[in-house]
Formats: C-alpha cells, sequence, structure tokens
C-alpha cells in the first residue's frame, strides 16, 4: 500500500477513464479521473446507471481501463459489498473497492444499499458524486438539489421558485451509522479531494466521501467555469470540507468571511430567478449550518 | 460413510449449499425460506461452510450481492420467495443478463394482495421472463440434489445462467423427510470449482455489464436465448451423470409417471405431483388408464417431452397454481403452445388450484380426473376451460 502523499506533481500521468464522452467541463467525471489514478490500477470500480455509465460505458467503447462493472441504480453499495466478499474468499489481496454514484444513486435510490453496507463495514470506498440533480436523464430533482434551484421538476414559475426542498445531509447521514471514514470535498480543492481518496483507500472498514462537482450543462454555467465554481460553493459556505473518523467531526476549512453567495447563485443559470428574500433565505440557512458545525466540530 | 437425515425442504437445501461450497451467500429472511438461511448462518458459525455471508438489508441487495461476487469468480448462493422475489425483479434480468451463473432457493408463496404466507406459483411464475433457469422440485432429497445440480448447470460454460430452485412454501420447505446426505468427497468430484474466464480479475481487467446499442442488443439477447435452449441437454447429462455417482436420477426436464397408456393425463409443478401419482394408482385399480407428468423445468421449457409422452392422450389436465388474471395459468398457456407447435389435437383443461396455500387434495384430483373422461368423451371443446377447483363462490359460468 503506498502511503506516500500523492500530490498534483507527483500523480500518475496514466489515465483510467479514457475516451468517454461526458460534456465539456464535467465535474463527475473529473472526479472519476482522480479517484482511479489515486487508487490505481488493482482497483475494482463499480458505478450504478447514470451519467459515467452512459458516457464510459457503451459496448464495444469501454472506457475503464481497469476492472468496472455497471450496478444496478439502486444497487451500487450491495455490488461492492459482493465484489468484496467475492475477492475476500477467493483470497485476492492488495486492492481496492470503490463505488462512484450521483448523488441521486446515493442519497434517493442507493440510501438504502449503502446504510447496509455501512452497517457491515464492508471494506469499500464509497464516492458520491454530487451534481446536486438526475442530470442523466435531463436535469430532474433529487434528494441532493438545493432550495430554489430550476430543474425539469422543478420548474421556476410565478408559483414555486424551484426546488422547495433543502439538500439531505448526506455527510452527517452517513457519519450516524459510525462510519469508519467520511469526508466532504469538492473537485475546486483538487489536492484536499486527493487527500481525502488517499486516506480511504487506508481504512480498514467502509468510508464515503462526498465530493461536490459541478454539472455546467444542468446549471447553466460555462465549460470552463468548473472547478471555479467548485472553489466558490467553499468559499461562500454553501459547501464544506470536513471530515469523520473515531466519532469525531473536523472541519478542514473555516473561512473567517465568506465571499458573496448572491454572486455565486447568480452565476448560475438555475438559480437566476431567484428573488432577493430568496437568497436571504439560502443565506440564514448557511450561517445556522456554520453556526452549528463551529459550534461542534474540531476546526483545523 | 454416507449418513441419512430427517430434516425439512429448508434444512435440505441448506446441505445442499454446503456441500456446494459457495465462495459467497448474501440474504434477506422471509417466511417460509427463513429456515434455509438460518441454518446456513449456524453452518458458517460452526465453521462447516467457509462461505462470507452477507446481512443484507434487502433483497435487492441480497442479488446485487451475488452479482457482485459473481462478477468476480466466485460461486455464490441466495433464497427468497415471494414479495422477496418480486423485490429482487430489477437484479433478475441483471443477474441472467449478464450472465451470471447464481444459484438461488424460492420457498414459492403466494404474493399481496390480499397477504399469505402460503403458498402457489404466482411468485415464480410471474418471472418467467426474466432469463433464469426455473426448475421446481418434489421432496427434501430433491432439493438438496439439485443445489448441487444447478451450481453444474449454472456454471457450465456454454450455459452461463443462474438457476432458480423453487420448493412449495411450507409443503415442502416445512415438511420434514428422511434424505440421504452425499459424501463430501463425491460432491466435490462431481462439481469442482468454479472457473471462469468471464470475470473481472486483476491480472486481466474486463469491463462488465456494459450498457449496448440497437446494433447489438439483439445478439447479446440471441446468445441468451440459445444458451438456455443449449441447457436442455447439458440438463440431461448432469442428470445422469449425477445418478451415476448418487444413484439417484430425476428424469431430466419432466418425470412422468404412467404415462406411457395413459388416455388421461394430468400435468403438474412441485409437490403437487405426489397427490396426483397416489391417485393415479388408486384410479388405474379402477381401471382407469391416467398418468402424470411432471414438470420439473418451466425454463428451458421441455416442449419435445410434453409432446412426446402425452401423444396418445386423448385428455389433457393441466394444474396450475397460479392465474394470468383475464386469461388463463401459465403453466397451461405454455403446455398449448408445445402441443400445438406439436401439432397433436387433444382437449385440454386448465385447472387453477393451491392458490394461496390451499389444499389439493385427493378428491379435487379424482373430480379432476372425471373432468377429463367427460372431455375425452365428448371432445367439447366449448366449455370453459378455465376451472377453479374447489371455488367457494357462486359462479355464473
Amino acid at each position: 500500500m503506498n502511503t506516500t502523499k500523492i500530490t498534483a506533481r507527483s500523480i500518475t500521468d496514466r489515465e483510467f477513464f479514457y475516451g468517454h464522452k461526458a460534456c465539456a467541463g464535467c465535474g463527475g467525471s473529473l472526479a472519476v479521473r482522480h479517484i482511479l489514478k489515486v487508487l490505481g490500477e488493482r482497483t475494482f470500480t463499480a458505478i450504478p446507471a447514470g451519467c459515467m455509465s452512459a458516457v464510459g460505458f457503451i459496448y464495444p467503447q469501454l472506457c475503464f481501463t481497469g476492472n468496472a462493472i455497471i450496478s444496478t441504480f439502486p444497487g451500487t453499495a450491495s455490488m461492492l459489498s459482493g465484489i468484496a466478499a467475492g475477492a475476500k474468499a477467493l483470497k485476492l489481496n492488495n486492492f481496492h473497492v470503490v463505488g462512484i454514484a450521483g448523488d441521486g444513486g446515493t442519497a434517493d435510490i442507493g440510501i438504502q444499499a449503502l446504510s447496509g453496507a455501512i452497517d457491515r463495514r464492508d471494506k469499500v470506498i464509497y464516492i458520491c458524486y454530487d451534481n446536486e440533480a438526475y442530470m442523466n436523464t435531463g436535469i430532474q430533482k433529487s434528494g441532493l438539489t438545493p432550495f430554489g434551484a430550476k430543474t425539469t421538476t422543478t420548474p421556476a414559475g410565478e408559483n414555486i421558485r424551484g426546488s422547495v426542498t433543502h439538500k439531505k445531509n448526506m455527510f452527517e447521514i452517513v457519519a450516524a451509522h459510525g462510519i469508519d471514514y467520511a469526508a466532504t470535498a469538492s473537485v475546486g480543492y483538487l489536492q484536499d479531494f486527493i487527500n481525502k481518496i488517499q486516506k480511504a483507500s487506508q481504512v480498514e472498514g467502509t468510508s464515503y466521501i462526498h465530493v461536490y462537482a459541478p454539472c455546467p450543462t444542468g446549471w447553466g454555467v460555462a465549460s470552463n467555469t468548473t472547478v471555479n465554481i467548485a472553489k466558490e460553493v467553499v468559499d461562500c459556505g454553501l459547501w464544506y470540507l470536513a471530515e469523520y473518523e473515531c466519532d469525531e467531526f473536523t472541519l478542514n476549512r473555516n473561512p473567517k468571511t465568506f465571499t458573496s453567495v448572491e454572486k455565486y447563485l447568480r452565476s448560475q443559470g438555475r438559480f437566476k430567478h431567484l428573488q432577493a428574500h430568496d437568497i436571504e433565505h439560502i443565506e440564514e440557512m448557511r450561517d445556522r449550518k456554520w453556526e452549528r458545525m463551529r459550534r461542534l466540530w474540531r476546526s483545523v | 460413510m454416507k449418513r441419512n437425515a430427517f430434516i425439512s425442504g429448508n434444512d435440505a437445501v441448506a446441505e445442499g449449499v454446503r456441500l456446494s461450497r459457495p465462495h459467497v451467500i448474501a440474504a434477506y429472511p422471509i417466511t417460509p425460506q427463513t429456515v434455509a438461511v438460518e441454518r446456513l448462518s449456524e453452518m458458517v458459525e460452526d465453521g462447516s461452510l467457509q462461505s462470507e455471508f452477507l446481512h443484507v438489508e434487502s433483497e435487492h441487495s441480497a442479488l446485487s450481492a451475488c452479482i457482485g461476487a459473481s462478477a468476480v469468480g466466485a460461486r455464490t448462493f441466495t433464497a427468497t420467495s415471494s414479495q422477496g422475489l418480486l423485490y429482487m425483479a430489477e437484479c433478475l434480468h441483471y443477474a441472467s443478463g449478464g450472465r451470471f451463473p447464481i444459484v438461488m432457493m424460492n420457498a414459492n408463496r403466494s404474493l399481496a394482495l390480499p397477504w399469505s404466507i402460503y403458498g402457489d406459483h404466482r411468485d415464480s411464475l410471474s418471472q418467467l421472463d426474466s432469463g433464469w433457469i426455473q426448475v421446481y422440485v418434489e421432496d427434501a432429497q430433491e432439493s438438496l440434489d439439485m443445489v448441487i445440480q444447478s451450481f453444474a448447470l449454472a456454471e457450465n460454460l456454454d450455459v452461463l445462467t443462474p438457476v432458480m430452485l423453487n420448493l412449495d412454501g411450507f409443503t415442502l420447505t416445512h415438511t420434514y423427510e428422511l434424505v440421504e446426505l452425499p459424501l463430501q468427497e463425491e460432491v466435490d468430484a462431481f462439481l469442482p470449482p468454479f472457473e471462469t474466464p468471464y470475470k473481472m480479475d486483476l491480472d486481466n481487467p474486463k469491463n462488465l455489464a456494459f450498457s449496448s446499442q440497437p446494433s447489438d442488443n439483439t445478439e447479446f439477447k440471441y446468445q441468451q436465448h440459445h444458451a438456455i435452449l443449449h441447457a436442455k441437454q447439458v440438463i440431461r447429462n448432469i442428470d445422469s451423470r449425477f445418478a451415476q455417482t448418487f444413484g439417484r436420477s430425476y428424469g431430466g426436464l419432466v418425470d412422468a409417471y404412467r404415462c406411457e397408456d395413459a388416455e388421461l393425463i394430468v400435468i403438474s409443478l412441485g409437490s403437487t405431483t405426489g397427490t396426483c401419482r397416489v391417485v393415479a394408482d388408486e384410479l388405474r385399480k379402477e381401471g382407469w388408464r391416467v398418468g402424470v407428468l411432471k414438470i420439473r423445468f418451466m425454463r428451458p421449457f421441455p416442449e419435445e417431452e410434453i409432446v412426446k409422452i402425452t401423444r396418445h392422450a386423448r385428455a389433457i389436465g393441466v394444474i396450475d397454481r397460479d392465474i394470468s388474471f383475464g386469461f388463463e395459468g401459465t403453466v397451461f398457456t405454455n403446455v398449448n403452445s408445445a402441443l400445438s407447435r406439436g401439432n397433436t389435437h387433444i382437449p385440454t383443461h386448465n385447472f387453477i388450484a393451491g392458490l394461496g396455500g390451499r389444499d389439493i387434495s385427493k378428491e379435487s384430483i379424482r373430480e379432476l380426473f372425471s373432468t377429463l373422461k367427460k372431455i375425452s368423451k365428448t371432445n367439447d371443446t366449448e366449455q370453459n376451460i378455465v376451472e377453479f377447483l374447489n371455488l367457494n363462490v357462486a359462479t355464473n359460468d
């Protein structure tokens, strides 16, 4: 097991997810590339039906250079458990089992199987790339779509202005299982993400990483803004970088001041319709969350 | 030394699984399957079964986990029933389409609504098109033996298709019988460890369970169909090879009883067949020429055998412990299709019976044969050919 810290300088030039047909600027595919670069070639990857399987897994053009399999939509975690159990029973050594699922596949249809896998402490890595809607099917609302976001099933009209629900708190839902390792990340802070993938790969039980991964197609932003938006969401406090291990939460980044929420929202087509009081509401929710995190969590 | 044990159908399945040495078992409890997975858990606990046992949170995950394990080349087993089988439905097609040689016990049980924990065949027959090989067994010994045979069949590289082993809920799962336990070394010789090139391999990576385009999908489905058709011969070969080793043959795809000169033949699945045979013996003593044809495999479907065995009959009755609402029993549809392809013109009659665990008595089987006799004499095709046995409500028929 390689425990030397992987950095932008030392990360491999090899590609393990190559030749796929993801949209320009896809945050999800950026996450997949880096996950596999960190984990290396002795990795079994399961991805559910969703964007990454739709763009990279169509016979005979298969874009994973390592072992990979599409799972059922609800079955990412259960398939990971099966792969890990099978590999253990067959006495395979020195390998990783990773699942990479979207926000709908994780927080909605796949949450039951994920809960089961964590409960069993199966030695698997589960990574949720969160682009805040069902993008593969055409931008429908998921359980991780934020308040106010316009999707094709939460249209922004005069009566209802986009999504009326708030994002499920997957990180703490997962942590409440007493999971061995959980973290949040963003493709805008790649080194932090890489560190967390590496850490997850060294955990004895189950690990979970929730990585924020913008979708230019679904969000109404230019394809060259993915990384900037993924940074901005952390800087304005609507997303956060944190870890959970040994019954303790840690904030990895605790900015003294936040950048403008309004600027973050206004730059994206999906939030264009929001009114001033909607944005105030979003800021209030952010402040409430940060007040609680700062009060209860360790901070570095 | 071989030994006998007085055990239930569920126990027998567990013994068959232990002897087959699966790498991974993933299961979720549901009545009346529970005893099988309880026994397997005990075997894992006491070390007599070296399997990874996954306590999954649903049947969907049970089969999904088996698919994952099978994808790395592990031998896998799961068990379910009724609502659980339906909850697996997505994974049923996934397992067969991906050609994962999983073996699953299904304790046949009715489907809600209304809720019923008791037996009929509506669960498995509703999944007839899921691409699984379906076998229906009749007693505890056959249950044990068919677990071993099912692995041999599923893992045959020309078949590579999952097998669903169906036991009548309670009637078979919970009835105790004397069962001969095969020797481990004999089972090991009969069923060597599973070896396949079609797996995710660290030294030879593969992408499995992919998407396909209209340009390729039909060819994958054709291969799948062909593999299950090919399974017919593999089933016969395994049955005779099993008989050579263990001294028991079940006849392959069907089991015919006193059908050679029979004028009236009743066709059934599973444990009902025993009652039919007893009645057939009684009627034979009274001078009736009757026979019983048990269908063991619903997929692949034994159309050649059915046509051949019934060709001299003058009336055929099909017992269905299911009903495709608004039409007829599913076994009946399949039998009629086979007979029409065989160009036979024997009148057939469908008896819907044993739904939700209702007993199929000797009296009702006698009644069934009487109906067949009447049909054979009058050759009356005008009458309602789908009849509910022992119906307690008034009908307009």
